[in-house]
């Protein structure tokens, strides 16, 4: 039994450690039962559930020549699906922070009737499987549809057109901004804008100078969180993006695309560009996070 | 009565010198329901406005089909698998992090978080490259006659995978700002290890597991992408709700696809409403909800 193997070898471990008590010590001494059970059984399923498969797509991109690498990921059409996907979050997240700002702020400064069932629809985008959300999304906003309607007659064509990736995009975006920056407009101190006030600065100045430089750390951790969702979405976009080659696809699709003719170094050299970004942008959010909270406390 | 003037004057005046004017209050809450009402109510509304657009008969009939009733057995069994895996995973991940001091702590804790960041296309791409014809165990599979992709087990895998941080994410913070000492106590009165957590950790971590349950529940049952590549799409067999509301919208199949999509959305809907409940519930003392901060919660 791996789980037992790996409990004892933690508690014995632990326990020699613990008589030379200075040194290095894998934990702090506890009473409480079960710390080499759970851990041990944390880290065997991590690594099984996540761990080895994910290890498995740069382990089978190790085995792709460098050039074989390249061309998959440099691709004409994978490169316009990475303008696509990175220009339609970027767009995406930036409407996110304008509009999030406004509905933290309206949430937390104005009394509003049916507050609570507002507020409670802002995580819709959590709870909707996004496959719900790309046909709802679809439906409405094609030309025929309620919304969609309003746009052709100005001209204007949003479902099948990256504009409808991006209505997709700010969709399942939409609630990291507001419950980002929603708890730090809650703590703001009244004090700061009542001097601010007094001191004769306008309604607006003292929102630029004194209530943004609070929350800007929220707005850029938000930012990141629905832009780092935006990039590796799949469900909502595919149907409203109407997926044309160089035109709408998002790079997602594509590897599904080259899934579905076999081609598994293509899908996978792509994803492992992918998974490379997502890291990296979450090793970003991580560091945001701490000097937000930093900055808080 | 001077003070009370004061205090009669002093209280307009500051909240009118802190506070937005009428115009402003006015034109923001517009402009801000405006998106919400674009962006969140319309959908909403949508899905059961086109579900029910040939009529209530329509719409029932739409639950009789064979293939949706399999593709609800389906996402009811997937589910039915992947939240007590991960719910046990969570519970044992927050007992080891929240009530012990370990080096590597903080790397274990962005490791659980991983399948968040990850694309839910690349979540499925994962179980191909292993379990797949051409993956690393896809040839001893075949020789064993057994089915991994585009079977049943790999749509639990894939799930699993994707809804794996949910518990996890709730208890940890939850559980650490709970401390260890009423365990303690109940060791040193001469609890036995599991009497003491069934009697007083089970009992004070309850509501941010049941909040921690709704939410990896219904990313199980709603996930598309990471299911969607493992799955092969067999009628009746391999698919999902979420991936039969695909295959009835792609063949234009609208009041079809709508119906299916809104049993989906009523589960979001008493989701939201649960959330809500155990939020609003315990308000006042944040510590036995969720010590999650409000900013940290990603799905």
């Amino acid at each position: 039994m791996p789980t037992e193997a790996c409990s004892t070898r933690f508690t014995r471990w632990d326990n020699s450690l613990e008589m030379n008590a200075q040194s290095y010590r894998l934990k702090q001494h506890s009473i409480l039962p079960g710390f080499g059970l759970s851990l041990g059984y944390t880290m065997l399923y991590l690594g099984l559930i996540v761990l080895i498969p994910l290890a498995a797509v740069f382990v089978s991109a190790g085995s792709l020549t460098a050039e074989r690498f390249w061309a998959s990921i440099s691709h004409p059409r994978v490169l316009a699906s990475y303008r696509l996907s990175f220009g339609a979050s970027f767009v995406a997240a930036m409407i996110n922070v304008v509009f999030g700002l406004l509905v933290a702020w309206v949430l937390v400064r104005y009394r509003l009737a049916g507050k609570r069932f507002i507020d409670a629809l802002i995580d819709l985008p959590f709870a909707l499987p996004t496959a719900v959300a790309g046909i709802a999304l679809t439906t409405i906003y094609a030309q025929t549809g309620w919304i969609g309607k309003w746009f052709s007659h100005a001209g204007i064509k949003v479902a099948f057109t990256p504009i409808g990736v991006i209505v997709a995009l700010t969709f399942i975006g939409l609630p990291f901004v507001v419950r980002t920056v929603q708890p730090v407009l809650q703590d703001l101190s009244k004090e700061a804008e009542e001097a601010a006030a007094s001191l004769g600065a306008g309604r607006f100045q003292t929102f630029r100078k004194v209530i943004l430089p609070e929350i800007i750390p929220s707005l850029l951790t938000g930012f990141a969180l629905a832009f780092a969702r935006a990039i590796g979405e799949y469900g909502s976009v595919v149907f409203i993006s109407g997926n044309m080659p160089m035109r709408t696809e998002i790079t997602p699709l594509l590897i599904i695309t080259k899934l579905e003719q076999y081609d598994y170094a293509g899908a996978t050299a792509i994803a492992v560009v992918m998974l490379v970004t997502s890291f990296a942008l979450l090793l970003a959010i991580n560091v945001l996070q701490k000097r937000a909270a930093r900055y808080q406390s | 009565m001077s003070m009370q003037n004061a205090a009669i004057l002093s209280k307009p005046n500051a909240a009118r010198a802190i506070g937005d004017s009428r115009g402003v209050r006015w034109v923001l809450t517009g402009v801000a329901l405006a998106f919400l009402g674009l962006f969140l109510f319309v959908p909403l509304v949508a899905v059961f406005v086109e579900a029910l657009k040939k009529g209530l008969w329509a719409y029932l009939q739409s639950f009789s089909d064979p293939d949706a009733r399999a593709a609800i057995g389906l996402t009811l069994t997937t589910a039915g698998i992947a939240v007590p895996l991960n719910l046990i995973f969570g519970v044992a991940a927050a007992w080891a992090i929240a009530k012990f001091d370990f080096k590597g702590k903080s790397v274990l804790t962005t490791l659980i978080d991983l399948p968040f960041a990850v694309s839910p296309v690349i979540s499925g791409l994962i179980f191909v490259l292993i379990f797949g014809l051409h993956g690393w165990a896809g040839a001893w599979l075949a020789e064993h006659n057994i089915k991994v992709i585009f079977a049943v087990p790999g749509i639990v895998l894939a799930t699993v995978f994707v809804t794996f941080p949910f518990v996890a994410r709730e208890l940890i913070p939850l559980m650490q700002s709970q401390g260890t000492e009423e365990e303690q106590a109940a060791l040193v009165l001469g609890a036995s290890g599991w009497r003491m957590f069934t009697r007083i950790t089970l009992p004070n971590i309850k509501w941010g597991l049941l909040y921690g349950v709704i939410l990896c529940n219904a990313r199980a049952m709603g996930e598309f992408g990471a299911v969607s590549v493992v799955s092969g799409h067999i009628r009746g067999q391999t698919n999902t709700i979420p991936l039969y509301v695909e295959i009835l919208y792609n063949e234009y199949n609208f009041v079809a696809a709508f119906a299916m999509a809104s049993l989906l959305t009523m589960l979001a809907l008493v989701t939201l409403a649960a959330k809500s409940a155990i939020e609003w519930k315990f308000a006042d003392e944040p510590s036995k909800c969720s010590g999650t901060q409000r900013e940290d919660r990603r799905i």
